[in-house]
């Protein structure tokens, strides 16, 4: 333990994130530009809630952290320390930090087990646990999601679960490795209405007792100012507009903003819209 | 507390069905990978599973293949339940010996083309780069290059070459011949698939738990591709029976052990034909025949279940034809729209 990296403050940075596509069509080719000098700090503890709507490059952020994508400049640190993209280091990396996909119909395998996507994990991340040892922290994590008891999900395969079910699952792969910071891409938007506040409070609740640090990104600016501390806008690949959770949603400064909040809560056009679901029934 | 009276967010469409998906079934996990049972499919398993029970059992009960006691050239009768060749051999014993050697052909064929192609198209479709470059060059040369003259080129060098001893003319130098020139087909096909699962939500997932390529490979994204690799074995096996019969009927097949190919090419050397001894060649062509027709049942069904637009082809056809009937277009049926 002698020759240990020098460490930075805690927390999972994003500095001057870039990422540009290029994009054929024809004999032309154009640069998208997905992500454009994106930066925020995550601690320990905290929730940053990213919003945009579709297209932003929310997503585009969360692979980034989650070393799935290249950057095309800046970088991520963890501590101070960049992030790497191979190797041990990427793998102690990734006991750090995780990812909850967007669609939990598509981020399980269909062939496996619901132990066998809690286990890997385990497995990968402590080499030296015995079999019996992984199975039961396996059983305890989903019991930690709220699927209880275990023993009734363990041995079922994705399709035999429910929406909400298979996200909770997925979020329980997260924490497996023993994460810190989980960056939550939109956890909850391919899930039923009724069983998405449920899923959003297990995750409130999970960052409160573990002290983890959340990126929560979404679309819905309520849910955003409800379970974050800090919310960042973006637009275009832009952050327009950051600050305290309260403070943005009470007082926009970016017309971006407005416009969201606008699609939101208007209540005329709430009104408007309530007149005419009546109108069609 | 999120306010209830926000309307949801105007974003990502919600699945309908998908949400439904409570009930909660423990079904096995061999259940569902078993094509459901379709008129071909069930057509196809009878005619391929005679044919294999014939050649594991049969050789069992029959006289010496190569017993030319028998007088020769007799006509189906019931002594020689398939008559007798020019040298007195019993067609019904060759039969039997010769569906067991080509299955065995087919099968090792099948099998070592099947794994070149995982290696070769998988392996290049999941890495991409200049790794999947070199890799689709040569499946590309192996793709034009003809296969049959091929084949003939390396099992005529091969049986030349010394030092192979009592291997040189042997059914499984012939069937390895024909694995490692049969293989290219299939890697197009499963580079293709490779490339789209690998950008899937759930290998990306293992990825992020840190999971090792090889192990998304073989442990995360083959065992979905269950059924299409079946359909390639299949046609592998289909290539190296109706090849291993080709080469044979040339005189480069096996010299060792008997095959469907030899059979029809001692008939051919002993002039069957112009003897007008149609019991030789009928038998060991009818077989080679049904097994190919039973295999591409099979292949056809598993095609089906892996690529439902197929299943959905002859009811849009239906539909069309019903609707052409009463009069109605029908430019705007939601079928392939
Ligand atoms: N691999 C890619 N190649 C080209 N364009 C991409 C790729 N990934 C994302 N994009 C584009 O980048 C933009 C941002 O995408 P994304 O990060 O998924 O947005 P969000 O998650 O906010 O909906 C979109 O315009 C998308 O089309
Ligand atoms: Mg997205």
């Amino acid at each position: 333990m002698t020759t240990r990296e020098p460490v930075g403050e805690p927390g999972l940075e994003a500095r001057r994130l870039v990422r540009d596509y290029r994009i054929r069509s024809g004999l032309r080719t154009s640069t998208l530009h997905a992500v454009a000098d994106v930066s925020f700090t995550i601690r320990p503890g905290r929730t940053i809630a990213l919003v945009g709507e579709s297209g932003s490059g929310k997503s585009t952020v969360a692979r980034i952290l989650s070393r799935l994508e290249t950057t095309t400049s800046g970088g991520v640190l963890l501590d101070g320390v960049a992030a790497p993209m191979r190797g041990a280091a990427l793998e102690r990396y990734r006991s750090r930090v995780q990812l909850v996909f967007q669609d939990p119909f598509a981020s399980l395998n269909p062939f496996h087990t619901i132990l066998h996507h809690i286990e890997r994990p385990l497995r990968i991340h402590n080499p030296r646990m015995s079999a019996s040892e992984v199975r039961s922290r396996a059983h305890e994590l989903l019991e930690r999601v709220q699927l209880t008891p275990s023993s009734r999900y363990a041995d079922r395969r994705p399709h035999e679960l429910s929406g909400g079910q298979r996200q909770r699952v997925a979020i329980a792969r997260a924490l497996a490795p023993g994460a810190t910071y989980i960056v939550a891409d939109e956890p909850v938007s391919m899930l039923d209405v009724s069983i998405r506040l449920g899923v959003l409070n297990l995750l409130a609740e999970l960052q409160r007792s573990e002290g983890l640090g959340v990126l929560y990104i979404t679309h819905d600016l309520a849910t955003a100012r409800h379970f974050s501390d800090e919310i960042l806008v973006m637009y275009r690949g832009e952050i327009v507009e950051r600050g305290d959770a309260d403070t943005v949603i009470l007082n926009p400064q970016h017309a971006y903003t407005r416009t969201l909040l606008d699609a939101a809560a208007d209540p005329d056009r709430l009104g408007r819209l309530r007149e005419e679901v009546r109108r069609s029934q | 507390m999120a306010d209830p009276r926000l309307p949801a967010p105007p974003a990502e469409p919600l699945p309908t069905s998908a949400v439904a998906t409570e009930r909660i079934a423990r079904a096995s996990r061999v259940r569902t990978l078993l094509p459901s049972m379709s008129g071909k499919l069930l057509t196809g398993l009878v005619i391929v599973g005679v044919i294999v029970l014939f050649g594991l059992v049969a050789p069992a009960f029959v006289q010496d293949p190569r017993d030319s006691g028998n007088p020769a050239l007799l006509p189906p009768g019931p002594d020689h339940l398939l008559g007798t060749t020019k040298l007195g051999y019993d067609v019904f014993a060759q039969l039997a010996w010769g569906t067991q050697g080509s299955l065995f052909v087919g099968l090792v064929a099948g099998v070592v083309s099947l794994l070149l192609a995982v290696v070769f198209g998988v392996l290049a479709g999941y890495f991409g780069g200049v790794l999947d470059e070199i890799l689709t060059l040569l499946t590309n040369i192996m793709l034009v290059i003809p296969g049959l003259p091929l084949v003939m080129v390396i099992a005529a060098y091969v049986q030349h070459t010394e030092g192979l001893g009592p291997l040189a003319r042997s059914s499984f130098l012939v069937a390895l011949v024909l694995g490692i020139t049969g293989w290219a087909g299939s890697a197009v096909v499963l580079r293709a698939t490779a490339r789209s699962l690998r950008t899937r939500d759930y290998v990306a997932a293992s990825r992020v738990a840190g999971e090792r390529p090889l192990r998304i490979i073989f442990v995360e994204i083959l065992p979905n591709l269950v059924p299409l690799l079946a359909a390639q074995l299949i046609f592998g096996v289909i290539f190296a029976v109706l090849g291993e019969a080709g080469l044979s009927y040339l005189g480069l097949g096996p010299t060792g052990s008997i095959t469907l190919g030899t059979m029809l090419n001692d008939a051919q050397t002993g002039q069957a034909v112009g003897s007008g001894a149609w019991w030789w060649f009928v038998p060991p062509g009818a077989v080679i025949a049904l097994l190919g027709a039973g295999l591409s049942l099979i292949n056809f069904a598993i095609d089906e279940i892996v690529n439902p637009k197929l299943r959905l082809a002859p009811q849009a056809a239906r539909r069309q034809r019903k609707a052409r009937r009463a009069g109605r277009g029908i430019a705007d049926d939601g079928a392939f729209a």
